[in-house]
């Protein structure tokens, strides 16, 4: 485990399109908020139009996606394309399931980082921080 | 104990019980028989000797016509019983060709909109000679409507349809979080449903009262078998409130447990589940009848603990699962495929995971004994620990609802209790796991070959949203858009008197050819529509 230090960044974590499983996003949220970030939770059934007005509201540097139903590809891309519709630096990472055949087509998307099933904590924070390392 | 060292792991059960080092005869357990009171060895006397548990694997994905025939091969291979996956739109009681379902048709299950797709789904087979299980829960009352619509236009009478409705509602809020409406009205159409099947569907269980989700949302299995029975407890108060008689309510509600990967917790959890229900149901609601005090229960096997890495490895970690579902004294069992943490399983997979529960039930002769753990010390320790686990629980949602665990288990979701509760259990496991105090083979220790391809997974054509689309517009084309709105009016007008039982008026939509949207759409305007507040 990555101790506590300082606060590292702010993270809005969200749950897209239907599904309700949210074992792993409140997980993932609670392992980066014990990890120094601090963490803000869209809840359950958002739309991508809802997912970048709440990052802009929130003033947030990165922002984690939740996505186990299979429809990444149609929910991922369109939140990296409103964000920076808004002209917001705000990367995107997503996390779940996301079949390997589909990375090509979310990096092309402008997805920072995919963090797939079985990540560790410190995985989970590697990814974030170098999807922040990724703003201009 | 000897002198040797101890080897310095955390000596509990996956849910935190501590456990010693070795039992002995202070822990003898009851001494009653299976088919006897309290039923903790087993609901029936002969248990696998009269019949083994049906090997019900559930699937679904695409259109109904992809999984049509998934269901046939099944059938073919030695499957005893269907259990339809819905896909979310479905599960959500939304269309396919709502906005909101982008990229979700038919992905995680399959698409049913009208009960033209239920006619697809199973055509071909012979519906009053297979039992089916429907995985359903919000829209439950709309989509058991449909079933029954399409099984008699297709000659089987209702009360030739055997099988099983999830429609356990409650642990939506609590869990799984598949809701549409708050939870009153949703305990109404509850209600409805098992008023229907007690009236007029003989071989049907209108409720599958479900502890897999709250396991797998992390829950501990203490957590679990209580959230569990207390939900079943709170079905036979809301039953006997709409005006039956226990022993109309008890016996048709049947049970779904996880198996999860700390063997002998899991069976103790089974044996505790089984006790805990006879005596709650005999003491407390007052019931006679012997079917109203015997849990049977479906077993799946936890998904959570399967891996994305060395995914073969699963096929093991799901074997010795399902064994403790087996040794647990289960009726029905869906074992996982090894690919489930990638993608819905392939052909391949799914036909290993099905093999899995028949060279368990045909090679190993595990089948041969009833309760064959009863009476080891430690099993039966471990029964008695969880049962008494699990009674602190329940005495605190019947607290909560001042003597009614049906307000109990409202007001404990309406107050995000058990959800907090839930989550809670889930982050303390996520350490241990994560720091390797329970060491994950292929990911926190042995990892060497975890560079290999992965499997071949099941790709779902992104073809089957657009089809699934077009079969509905050619629906809506044909139908008779009077009588369609004629149907809707009556289902909104008898939403709003809560005592008309909603399954007459169901029929009648369906029939009509309206859809899953349009049936959910007409009860939420009565009911409003549930939200909760996210909280981490």
């Amino acid at each position: 485990m990555i101790p506590f230090t300082e606060l590292r960044a702010r993270v809005l974590v969200a749950k897209l399109g239907l599904d309700g499983h949210d074992r792993g996003v409140k997980v993932v949220a609670r392992l980066l908020r014990d990890a120094g970030f601090e963490v803000i939770y869209t809840g359950l059934r958002q739309t991508p139009e809802m997912v970048v007005a709440a990052a802009r509201d929130e003033d947030v540097d990165v922002v984690g996606l939740s996505m186990l139903s299979g429809a990444h590809l149609a929910l991922a891309p369109p939140v990296v394309a409103g964000l920076r519709a808004e002209g917001l630096d705000i990367p995107v990472v997503v996390g779940g399931i996301v079949p390997d055949r589909d990375l090509p087509a979310l990096e092309a998307a402008g997805v920072a980082e995919v963090i797939g099933p079985g990540a560790t904590a410190d995985e989970v924070v590697a990814a974030v921080e170098r999807a922040l390392a990724t703003r201009t | 104990m000897d002198a040797a060292a101890d080897r310095g792991a955390e000596w509990t059960t996956m849910s935190g019980v501590p456990v010693e080092a070795v039992y002995g005869p202070e822990h003898p357990g009851p001494g009653d028989l299976p088919g006897q009171y309290p039923f903790t060895r087993g609901p029936h006397a002969s248990m696998y000797r009269s019949k083994l548990w049906t090997m019900r694997m559930f699937a679904g994905f695409g259109t109904p016509v992809d999984t049509n025939e998934r269901f046939r091969d099944l059938l073919a291979q030695g499957g005893s019983g269907l259990s339809v996956a819905f896909d979310l739109p479905t599960l959500m009681g939304r269309d396919s060709d709502d906005p909101m379902c982008r990229g979700e048709v038919g992905r995680c299950g399959v698409a049913v909109d009208t009960v033209a797709d239920m006619e697809d789904l199973f055509r071909g087979i012979d519906l009053g000679a297979v039992t089916t299980s429907m995985t359903i829960n919000s829209p439950a009352a709309v989509l058991l409507a449909m079933f029954v619509a399409a099984a008699e236009g297709a000659g089987t009478p209702r009360e030739r349809l055997g099988g099983t409705l999830q429609n356990d509602i409650l642990k939506e809020y609590q869990a799984q979080k598949e809701f549409l409406f708050p939870p009153r009205p949703s305990m109404r159409l509850v209600a409805d449903t098992v008023r229907f099947a007690a009236a007029e569907m003989p071989r049907w269980h209108p409720v599958s009262v479900s502890g897999y989700h709250i396991r797998e949302a992390g829950s501990t299995a203490a957590q679990e078998l209580a959230f569990t029975l207390g939900n079943g407890f709170a079905y036979v108060e809301q039953g006997v409130a709409a005006g039956l008689d226990v022993d109309e309510v008890a016996p048709r509600l049947s049970f779904f447990f996880n198996a999860h990967l700390d063997f002998f917790e899991e069976i103790a959890k089974y044996r505790a589940a089984r006790r805990m229900w006879a005596r709650w149901l005999r003491h407390r609601y007052g019931a006679a009848a012997t079917r109203s005090l015997q849990l049977r229960f479906h077993t799946q096997t936890a998904g959570v603990s399967l891996t994305a890495q060395q995914p073969e490895l699963n096929i093991v970690r799901t074997a010795v699962e399902a064994l403790a579902g087996v040794l647990g004294g289960t009726q029905s069992l869906h074992t996982n495929s090894m690919d489930e943490t990638l993608a819905l399983p392939t052909e391949k997979a799914a036909r290993i995971a099905l093999r899995t529960q028949q060279v368990l039930a045909l090679e190993t002769r595990v089948a041969n004994v009833a309760d064959p753990l009863g009476g080891s010390w430690y099993v039966e320790a471990l029964t008695d620990e969880l049962e008494a686990r699990a009674e602190e629980l329940l005495a605190e949602v019947d607290a909560m609802g001042g003597g009614s665990m049906l307000e109990g288990a409202i007001r404990g979701v309406e107050e995000g209790w058990f959800q907090a509760a839930i989550a809670d259990s889930a982050y303390d496991l996520e350490r241990r796991l994560n720091d390797g105090r329970f060491p994950v083979v292929g990911v926190t220790c042995h990892t060497e070959g975890n560079e290999e391809e992965p499997p071949e997974i099941l790709y779902i054509d992104p073809a089957a949203e657009e089809l699934q689309c077009k079969r509905l517009a050619s629906v809506r084309e044909q139908r008779d858009g009077t009588v369609v709105r004629a149907a809707l009016d009556r289902l909104t007008a008898e939403a709003a008197d809560p005592e008309v039982n909603l399954m007459p008026a169901l029929l009648a939509a369906a029939g009509a050819r309206a859809t899953v949207g349009e049936c959910c759409g007409a009860l939420g305007s009565v009911f409003g529509w549930w939200d909760e507040a996210p909280a981490l």
